[in-house]
């Protein structure tokens, strides 16, 4: 009995690894800390009624965030353990497994379970205020949406202290990861923690786009939105389109992982190119579902710090449509070298070029925003302008690359990890930073310390330097992407050793934002105003945090940059008041229901990880078991009476 | 205590600057090309280089002049228009400046990627083109010469200043065959067999390397090219024949089982290996859609084209 | 006042009904695009037969043209349902959603027997590539039916416990799009997969 205990568990866990053992210890205590804290302080009914059954976009989106800044520790760690190893030649600090899982689980979780959750956090945060709505089209959907990527996430992240991780790097490309070369849980693991948390993204494709189309405040018509809810919208757009195929994708992997199947197999006549093709289908429109939003903070942040209207604004909408067009001929760029032939490399190279051109306007409309405006320099502006450095170097990079016979030197070398790191970092996750500051106060009522986020700002700017600018050359120097470790033969040791110092001074970027944060909470100067920016768009309208319903009253909002045009008006002497008669307003009810079908699709996919089909079956039962009990709720809405929102109100010192 | 920061930050790009140099020029391989191949790609690179460069300098240009120009401080006397968001003149400037940089380096990327397809360089030479198989393994290279019947692992010796046909399969998940200093890399795929032509222009050992991450042992798929004088070649195939044992099926088998192995030599192989390879892999199944990115055009090295054991010509469809 | 207060709930109530069947079209598209790169996939895989038998040696016409006909029907009486649902007649709406259900389930029914038979010749998900993605593509949208089965089920109880209002309404103008969508899916299978198959 104990010799099957052990031997079951030296398969289910790993073993072997000291690094392991300790983040086994350290996931042990910190769960046993936040249930004592729960407990001594009797804060469960609170988590259930406040957080785990919530419907409010606004807390939906403070989820995300958090959570998303969690992977950010854990993908930076993976990301710092790399840099390490590679700091000098022939280093034993990771064995080649361990390094392959590494890598592997840094991309996937930097880009599906760090930059989506972050993004679809802005997302919940920012489009309803500024669109001038009280909810999304679907918040109980919005909650399904957060936890099926909590409990992907959750599952993927177990992965590296129970059953192994996949380590066949971020698109586990076959045959690599079929069952002849990957045989353990892995790939499952990868397979399924990416499909569940995929299922909440599609959902939140469908939810924003509905919610952007449809509820918009009276009078605002398309071309008078917020450039940033213009950006959602196209990736939305871009979501709905795309996702499904990566689903499909993955499920194919799995079956044949799972019933022996031969989609992209060596044997059984399958065809892994099949696979190459369809994943970079999904692949590369992914990185403009998360570029797009980032253009569309930076439209919101230069236009509001150069006290300025937005340059060119038909032209900005213009752009983010013909980007998202032409995403979808791109492809075939990632694999230049696979054969395709001189018609379509020529093909795509010419449409990858083409990209450049709405996204360069972009550029040159947020510079002559800023001519002849008033700069002032937040610290979302630094991270804009960190940004417009950064990016344009990527974006050039990426030029250079689309060249394809270029490619055939530069592909899979660290020119291509430096200029997928700059337009990432540079684009998505400075604008993500700057949209997490801009939009803090309107969360929590306060704003983040200056003098913190300063620091933290130049140690991931110039970190970002130090780290990804050796990476170029040693592209040229014909350093190969994922090597768990190199010789001195090629002359590549000094340059690794610098990249390394530049990934540790991100860190205490990092590091620098944690302690802001926690300060801030306690010595943050508090947001009394609402409008802590002297913003332009709605959401600076109402009070900080925004109470529940959003809108007391709904606003007629028929200009661009609607609150600033209010704002002059309230300036004018002849202004009165418009005396309004609050309504009861109406408002969805918490569920407990999105909570308990994602858990149960976490025991199927735990299930399907490890092909213990009971499991799946329990999993599976409970899903179905949950989405009939949510067709039969009928009863899943109520009302808040005046008397309330004058209260509410008048308690953020609003009179209405 | 900022001007201590200060002073630091500009330590950096010395330091930089000392690292990038400390690793030698030679050792910057794509930007020193030794074959024509290269050398083609070389051109475009630094081409290209050059143009983007001069974006991003302009971009910086106007960045860092409007951050200065235009910031909030109270006695700024530049001008300060808060509605001014409409320029037809300078939109359609930046819209066409960037198109027009689009048609050039298009038209750049085409000529070449034709160019290369129809192996640009390659018909003219007076050489007969030498045939050399790769068949990438985990984690090995194993080079069959169908010309001269010889094999060798993680070493392959070509003559040099002759077009080398290499014809790349794998026995393993796909990896990539790369050797920088002559050329750009291709895939290696299951069931097919793919053409690159690359030339060495002059004798010397060329640094290649896998290039497609292909497992545990990825990281030492390193292998050595070395181009001899024609005269040199020729003895050394002569001296594998006499003195290397031969690859047999069996040692084949071994060869190809996971693990990582010295470089080797063999006087013989089994007849019509590296074509059993492909056609293991499912070689059968891709005659209709057959892609190789150095052979799309028909007038593509034809006399080359006959594979010497008689194998099919799964690899050679030029109907399409 | 509480009229005012009714009617404008009730309005309210519809404009959210409507939007659940707006976004209802929109996860038509996405699953369309599952459905879509199965397809695709299925066309790139459709030779590669390995060693294993072609569709022109496994297909069946005769049972798949019964369920073709049965899917088609069972799709014209879903559109009496909605036809019923319009009169306002709940009990019309029931039994138009029973027959339906029993010709989903015939569907089924003889969609397992033909893949059992196919796995008895020897031919499984496992032979080769073009039935790992024939069983894939045909085995999704089965496993779609079935899951309309269970849902329009759960509609008909609902029906019973709560009548006809405007919830159950869009209820079943959304499950009616639902089994349509799968309809035309089906055509397209039994046009590319069998009679392309055979010829």
């Amino acid at each position: 009995m104990w010799e099957k205990i052990k031997d079951f568990s030296s398969g289910f866990f790993v073993t072997g690894e000291p690094m392991i053992y300790g983040a086994d210890v350290a996931i042990v205590l910190v769960s046993l800390a936040i249930v004592y804290v729960l407990t001594r302080y009797k804060k469960w009914g609170w988590l259930w009624r406040e957080w785990l059954t919530t419907v409010d976009h606004k807390k939906i989106g403070i989820m995300y965030i958090i959570a998303a800044l969690l992977m950010l520790f854990r993908g930076g760690v993976d990301a710092l353990l790399m840099r390490t190893q590679l700091a000098l030649p022939n280093q034993h600090f990771l064995d080649s497994n361990h390094y392959n899982e590494i890598f592997t689980t840094h991309g996937t979780i930097m880009i599906l379970f760090m930059a989506m959750p972050l993004m679809f956090g802005l997302f919940n945060i920012a489009v309803p205020l500024q669109i001038g709505a009280r909810d999304v089209a679907y918040p109980f959907l919005n909650a399904v949406s957060f936890w099926m990527f909590f409990f992907g996430a959750l599952l993927f992240n177990l992965s590296f202290v129970i059953g192994g991780s996949p380590n066949a790097g971020w698109l586990s490309y076959p045959p690599l990861s079929e069952i002849p070369y990957s045989s353990g849980p892995g790939q499952n693991f990868y397979v399924w923690g990416i499909n569940i948390s995929g299922i909440g993204s599609t959902a939140t494709g469908i939810n924003f786009l509905v919610t952007i189309l449809k509820m918009r405040a009276p009078g605002m018509k398309l071309m008078k939105m917020p450039l940033f809810t213009w950006s959602v919208l196209a990736s939305c757009i871009l979501i709905i389109f795309t996702f499904p195929v990566f689903t499909a994708t993955l499920a194919m992997l799995y079956i044949d992982r799972f019933l022996g199947g031969h989609f992209f197999t060596m044997t059984g006549a399958g065809n892994p190119m099949m696979y190459i093709n369809l994943i970079w289908m999904w692949g590369h429109p992914e990185v403009y579902i998360v570029v797009l939003p980032a253009f569309g903070i930076f439209s919101e942040v230069v236009a509001t710090f150069s006290k300025k209207k937005i340059f060119g604004y038909k032209s900005m909408v213009f752009s983010l449509i013909l980007i998202s067009v032409i995403s979808y001929f791109t492809w075939a760029h990632h694999f230049f070298t696979m054969g395709a032939g001189a018609d379509v490399n020529t093909f795509f190279a010419i449409a990858t070029m083409a990209i450049a051109i709405p996204t360069g306007v972009k550029i040159f409309n947020w510079l002559f925003t800023m001519y002849k405006g008033r700069i002032e320099f937040s610290q979302p502006m630094l991270w804009t302008i960190g940004f417009i450095v950064c990016f344009v170097i990527g974006g050039a990079t990426g030029v250079m690359l689309s060249i394809a016979p270029a490619d055939y030197q530069y592909h899979n070398s660290y020119f291509l990890i430096a200029h997928f790191h700059n337009t990432l970092i540079g684009g998505v996750v400075f604008a993500y930073l700057a949209g997490l500051i801009y939009w803090w106060p309107k969360m929590f009522g306060f704003k983040l310390n200056d003098r913190l986020g300063k620091w933290a700002f130049w140690f991931w700017n110039i970190g970002f330097y130090v780290c990804f600018l050796p990476q170029y050359a040693l592209g040229f120097m014909g350093m190969t992407r994922r090597l768990y470790t190199y010789g001195w033969d090629r002359g590549w040791a000094p340059l690794n050793f610098v990249s390394t110092i530049g990934a540790f001074l991100m860190g205490i970027g990092f590091i620098f934002q944690a302690v802001q944060i926690i300060y801030s909470i306690k010595h943050g100067e508090k947001d009394t105003t609402g409008d802590p920016w002297n913003g332009r768009t709605l959401e600076w309208s109402i009070p900080s945090p925004a109470p529940h319903y959003n809108f007391a009253v709904v606003p007629y909002a028929p200009e661009q940059d609607a609150w600033w045009e209010m704002k002059k008006k309230m300036q004018d002497p002849d202004y009165k008041k418009e005396k309004v008669e609050l309504e009861p307003i109406h408002m969805p009810k918490n569920t407990g229901i999105p909570f308990i079908m994602s858990f149960f699709w976490f025991i199927a996919g735990f299930g399907f990880t490890f092909e213990w089909v009971w499991m799946i079956v329990v999993g599976l039962i409970g899903v179905a078991a949950t989405m009939f009990a949510r067709s039969f709720q009928y009863d899943d809405d109520y009302y808040i009476p005046v008397e309330e929102i004058k209260e509410t109100e008048s308690a953020m010192g609003r009179v209405v | 205590m900022i001007q201590k920061w200060l002073k630091w930050l500009k330590v950096l790009p010395a330091a930089i600057f000392a690292a990038m140099t400390l690793a030698g020029c030679e050792n910057y391989v794509v930007l020193q090309p030794k074959g024509p191949v290269a050398k083609t790609e070389y051109d475009l690179i630094v081409f290209s280089a050059i143009v983007c460069l001069g974006i991003i300098l302009v971009v910086f240009a106007l960045l860092f002049y409007i951050i200065w120009r235009y910031r909030d401080k109270p006695d700024n006397k530049a001008p300060y228009q808060p509605e001014w968001d409409d320029n037809k003149t300078i939109e359609i400037i930046w819209w066409a400046i960037p198109i027009v940089i689009c048609m050039i380096l298009g038209y750049s990327t085409a000529k070449t990627t034709y160019a290369l397809a129809k192996g640009t360089g390659f018909h003219d030479s007076d050489k007969q083109p030498v045939t050399i198989q790769a068949t990438s393994l985990d984690w090995k290279w194993l080079f069959t010469y169908p010309d001269d019947k010889v094999a060798s692992v993680n070493e392959v010796v070509i003559p040099a200043g002759v077009p080398v046909k290499f014809e790349l399969t794998t026995d393993a998940p796909m990896n990539s065959f790369w050797v920088p200093s002559l050329g750009g890399q291709i895939y290696t795929m299951p069931g097919m067999s793919m053409g690159l032509y690359l030339k060495a222009d002059k004798p010397g050992v060329y640094y290649g390397s896998g290039a497609n991450f292909s497992g545990e042992g990825f990281a030492h798929m390193k292998f050595k090219v070395i181009a001899k004088p024609e005269n040199e070649y020729k003895q050394w195939v002569a001296q594998v024949k006499k003195s290397s044992p031969a690859l047999t099926e069996k040692g084949y088998e071994t060869l190809s089982k996971p693990g990582l192995t010295d470089k080797a030599f063999y006087s013989s192989y089994p007849n019509g290996l590296f074509e059993k390879i492909v056609k293991k892999n499912g070689g059968d199944f891709y005659k209709m859609h057959h892609m190789d990115t150095y052979k799309t055009h028909p007038d593509f090295g034809k006399d080359s084209m006959k594979d010497e054991n008689g194998g099919s010509d799964m690899n050679m469809d030029m109907s399409h | 006042m509480m009229s005012a207060i009714t009617s404008q709930h009730d309005h309210h109530v519809e404009e959210l009904e409507s939007l659940k069947v707006t976004g209802f079209w929109i996860f038509l598209v996405t699953d369309c695009l599952i459905f879509g790169t199965l397809f695709a996939t299925y066309a790139v895989l459709v030779n590669h037969i390995a060693n294993g038998p072609s569709g022109k040696e496994i297909f069946e016409l005769s049972g798949v043209t019964w369920e073709t006909f049965i899917l088609l029907t069972s799709s014209f009486t879903s559109g009496l349902a909605m036809l019923a649902m319009h009169k306002g007649n709940k009990k019309q709406i029931i039994n138009w959603l029973i027959v339906t259900i029993l010709l989903g389930m015939s569907f089924v029914g003889l969609e397992v027997r033909e893949f059992a038979q196919m796995v008895d010749e020897g031919a499984t998900i496992s032979t080769s590539a073009f039935l790992t993605a024939f069983f894939t593509l045909v085995g999704t949208h089965g496993l779609h039916v079935s899951l309309g089965i269970l849902w329009m089920i759960g509609l008909i109880i609902q029906l019973f416990q709560r009548g006809l209002n405007v919830k159950t309404k869009r209820k079943l103008t959304v499950i009616g799009l639902y089994w349509h969508f799968l309809d035309v899916v089906w055509i397209f299978i039994f046009t590319i997969v069998y009679l392309m198959g055979v010829m």
